[in-house]
């Protein structure tokens, strides 16, 4: 993507200079104006600082407004730290369901020729282009009072809707693509021969896997993994529609953002809200250098 | 083994022979953990909604609140996907043709949508656009509010929308031969006629895939918007608020016919798309 960028100019001035005015000549005829440029470029610039920067910003000035020692309060409640500490045993039950079935559902798709293939891949997809909404629609509706199976899970005295299960079931499905399709494309690129010489040279499947397959497709493992935990962290209205809102009990930390927010507790919700806005910077900075410096280890059709 | 058993028969066979071990186990899962996940409960959906038969889910569909959230929370996706798609184009050009101080660093930033909880967003843009918030106080002497409006709506879907038009345009304009340009321009066009006529048409199909993707997610978006939205029915109330609603009163029949209605016209309305994409992908070849 840099290739175009002008390179610093170290050599002898003169050289520098012809470099300049060829780099004009050539400017002239399939660049835009300086004057555009500069236009594009603010528009551009200006539209994300407003759109896309400031929203983050504001999270965090409004989270200190009331100075450090009501932001670190905030932190005191004991809901709050229930909301936390559900949010990170939900992510670490999601996370790794997902991470395995990606892993097998790759395996299965990437190195393997069956029937219905492009089919299984478009429904590994589904739950992106379901709204979340829907998706935890979809749970109330087997598991809800009124549901499938609402009537036997009461007589057995089990409880999925506005229970823990529930917020798992609703945030593996929301998650559920992330792992797999970084790792489809990626190792259907990569094809099967360095598998098949692992095997050859006497390697187990499950060692020809760990040792040659693993290494191949650890940066990709790790971008799917990134994005599918900063999604089970922060899923709202999935986990919305199937948590009932107990306090203390099945909120996690961005439903207690909300029910802070709607009790006037300005300063506790962004707090709680600039945790997870910490938790997408550091998710963006990982993602970005891996595609800086890995780049070509990832998979290079990705849509998201 | 597989050697003996592919000399044997030509019989059919569900996967073609391999030397890699493992397909029945890691295939097996898979199809078990989709179907749990995945197949199961969307097939509920579609199970409840059968249920109510087309008349069933026509009588709620045609409630003037519900038609009035449905054409709230399409016709604010269609103006915000549009948006994205314009900005999202300057900016994925911007991003991939200039060079200029801070470029990655932006590059990076629009991933943000998608890292941001909706959740923080949605608050966060309620406090900026409020009318005593940064930019709401900049409109409010004029009388014009923006949060608790569908103007505030159109915010949030913005907001979530602009990666999918970035992403989805930048590596096709990365990719874009610029020798075609010059061709253009030796042959004496001038840069607006080669913009408009060489590359956009080749930009077309990736931008319309992006608006398709933008509005997609603008229809079904839930959290970034109830903050902002004010959520008075008739007026700024999303469809998706209304399946929660019809929800907690444990109306699962309306909120089943709500969400069937959803699923509809976004997948009509994405074939639409898929079939204008087809068309300008045969009248101007590339990606």
């Amino acid at each position: 993507m840099s290739e175009t960028t002008p390179e610093a100019l170290s050599e002898d001035p003169s050289g520098a200079a012809s470099r300049l005015r060829r780099r004009a000549a050539a400017r002239s005829i399939i660049d835009e104006a300086p004057a555009t440029r500069v236009v594009l470029v603010a528009l551009a610039v200006g539209f994300l600082l407003l759109f896309i920067l400031l929203p983050l910003v504001a999270v965090f000035v409004e989270a200190f407004r009331r100075g450090l020692d009501h932001y670190l309060a905030s932190f005191a409640d004991p809901d709050t730290q229930a909301a936390i500490w559900l949010t990170l045993t939900v992510a670490a039950i999601a996370v790794p369901l997902n991470l395995v079935f990606g892993i097998c559902a790759a395996w299965a798709i990437a190195k393997f020729e069956f029937p219905g293939k492009s089919l299984m891949i478009t429904l590994i997809d589904l739950p992106f282009s379901v709204s979340p909404v829907v998706s935890g629609l979809v749970f109330v509706l087997l598991f809800g009072a009124q549901g499938l199976f609402g009537k036997w899970l009461a007589a057995h005295d089990l409880q999925i809707i506005f229970a823990v299960p529930g917020i798992v079931l609703a945030t593996v499905f929301v998650t559920f693509p992330f792992v797999a399709r970084e790792l489809i494309p990626l190792m259907q690129e990569q094809g099967t021969a360095e598998e098949e010489a692992a095997l050859t040279l006497g390697a187990s499947g499950l060692k020809a896997f760990i040792t040659v397959t693993l290494p191949n497709v650890k940066w990709a493992l790790l971008y799917g993994v990134l994005l599918c935990n900063a999604r089970a962290m922060g899923e709202f209205g999935a986990v919305s529609v199937v948590s009932g809102h107990v306090r203390g009990l099945t909120n996690t930390m961005p439903l207690h953002v909300e029910i802070l927010y709607n009790e006037y507790n300005f300063v506790a919700a962004f707090a709680v809200a600039s945790i997870l806005a910490g938790l997408a910077l550091v998710t963006l900075l990982a993602k970005s250098i891996l595609e800086w410096r890995y780049g070509d280890a990832l998979s290079r059709t990705r849509l998201y | 083994m597989s050697l003996v058993a592919t000399a044997a028969a030509p019989t059919w066979r569900f996967k073609k022979p391999s030397a890699l071990p493992g397909f029945g186990i890691t295939f097996g899962f898979s199809v078990v953990y989709l179907s749990l996940i995945v197949l199961i409960p969307l097939a509920a959906l579609v199970l409840r909604a059968s249920g109510l038969g087309i008349g069933g889910i026509w009588r709620v569909a045609t409630t003037p609140r519900v038609l009035a959230a449905l054409e709230t929370s399409f016709g604010l996706s269609l103006a915000a996907a549009a948006v994205n798609a314009v900005f999202g184009l300057l900016v994925a050009w911007v991003l991939t043709r200039y060079a200029f101080p801070g470029r990655r660093l932006l590059d990076a930033m629009v991933d943000l949508p998608f890292a941001l909880p909706t959740a923080v967003a949605g608050i966060s843009l309620a406090a900026i656009y409020a009318p005593n918030g940064w930019i709401g106080s900049l409109f409010a002497p004029f009388g014009i509010k923006i949060a608790f409006t569908p103007l505030g709506i159109f915010i949030a879907l913005v907001f979530v929308g602009l990666p999918f038009v970035v992403r989805t345009v930048q590596p096709v304009l990365a990719d874009l031969d610029r020798e075609i340009e010059e061709a253009s321009a030796t042959l004496g066009a001038t840069r607006r006629q080669t913009i408009v006529r060489v590359v956009l048409p080749t930009l077309l199909p990736a931008v319309l895939t992006g608006f398709a993707l933008a509005f997609g997610r603008a229809v079904g978006e839930y959290g970034s918007v109830i903050f902002i939205a004010g959520n008075l029915p008739f007026r700024s109330e999303i469809a998706p608020l209304l399946i929660v609603i019809q929800l907690e009163e444990f109306n699962y029949a309306g909120a089943t016919a709500i969400a069937s209605i959803m699923l509809l016209i976004s997948f009509l309305s994405l074939l639409a798309i898929n079939l204008l994409q087809g068309w300008s992908r045969r009248r101007f070849g590339h990606v």
